[in-house]
């Protein structure tokens, strides 16, 4: 009986194995730095380029940081979202213009609006790496002391943004208060 | 034509160098330079290492091992420089540590297992006498 049982048990076993397996994204890596602070760095504006930002002057605040380039198909696709969640007012969103040419960026945030309250550029990609950052468009939520909370590796929806983001977001401000 | 067929197959043979930045100086480094490069993954394109890569993202790593190997970086400390930023993934080798300990013995424990089940199933077989194994041939008489 078990020679005929136990090879359907094991080919169930693996079948099982490669059934979740199916469901999942290889291309999502992820992040090493979730619960670890922010790396320290500082960058010049992409509409102010005399002007720096960067993690230090950032801290007291929970925002998010999504990395974009022009040349980024899906970083269109959400920008629509982003606007949104500007629009939202709840928390600001911060600008990583990543590997881009700036004069097309700036071209770019004029002709489809601004969510940003400012893009910080990074064209070498030095600060990128830093980041843990491998492909455009992704999103960190940042609290209040420089904790990287969560990050997102795919463009940003409204249903991520409420399912994912905002109750994390909730639970940040919550502690502040 | 027959010149022509010969060319076609020696197209394959010509390589295409992806990285095409200059060797260094000391040859020492640029063998670790090498080695490095091959045993980085790069995310973009996850089935390459960083060193057959044109992904925009392969080359700043390329650049940055560089960097760190002329600054006098230790392999241990680039590779560690690596993981603390993309994880372990970036690693052709993953680290034996507790959620890769099943992968790393797994091949082991499936040898052990299967050597167990086939010696045992030898052993049994040798000690039966002959004619009892045969059902079809008991059915037939």
């Amino acid at each position: 009986m078990i020679r005929f049982l136990a090879p359907i048990i094991i080919l169930a076993i693996l079948v099982s194995f490669f059934f979740v397996g199916l469901y999942k994204d290889p291309s999502i890596v992820p992040s090493p730095l979730i619960g670890k602070s922010a790396p320290a760095y500082e960058l010049p504006l992409l509409l102010k380029p005399g002007e720096t930002l960067g993690t230090e002057k950032l801290l007291g605040q929970v925002y998010l940081l999504n990395i974009w380039g022009t040349w980024c198909f899906a970083c269109r696709a959400e920008h629509d979202v982003l606007l949104e969640i500007e629009r939202q007012n709840i928390v600001p969103i911060y600008g990583f213009n990543w590997k881009d040419d700036p004069h097309l960026a700036r071209q770019w945030l004029a002709e489809l609006g601004n969510p940003y309250v400012a893009s910080m550029v990074d064209t070498v990609g030095r600060v990128g790496i830093d980041w843990g950052v491998y492909g455009a468009p992704e999103t960190f939520l940042v609290d209040q002391n420089g904790i990287i909370i969560h990050k997102l590796i795919a463009p940003m929806s409204m249903q991520i943004w409420h399912e994912d983001f905002l109750p994390l977001i909730r639970q940040l401000k919550a502690v502040q208060r | 034509m027959k010149k022509m067929i010969a060319v076609l197959l020696l197209l394959p043979l010509v390589s295409f160098a992806v990285d095409n930045s200059e060797a260094m100086e000391d040859p020492e480094l640029q063998a670790r330079y090498e080695t490095l490069t091959r045993e980085l993954r790069c995310l973009v394109c996850q089935n390459t290492p960083i060193s057959d890569s044109n992904a925009p993202l392969a080359q700043d790593l390329r650049r940055q091992v560089r960097e760190m190997l002329l600054s006098g970086a230790s392999d241990s400390e680039i590779y560690g420089f690596m993981t603390d930023r993309y994880g372990d993934f970036v690693l052709y080798r993953p680290p034996f540590v507790q959620r890769t300990w099943l992968l790393w013995l797994a091949p082991g424990i499936l040898l052990l297992l299967g050597g167990t089940v086939l010696t045992r199933t030898i052993r049994q077989r040798a000690a039966m006498p002959i004619d009892d194994d045969d059902e079809d041939e008991e059915a037939i008489e």
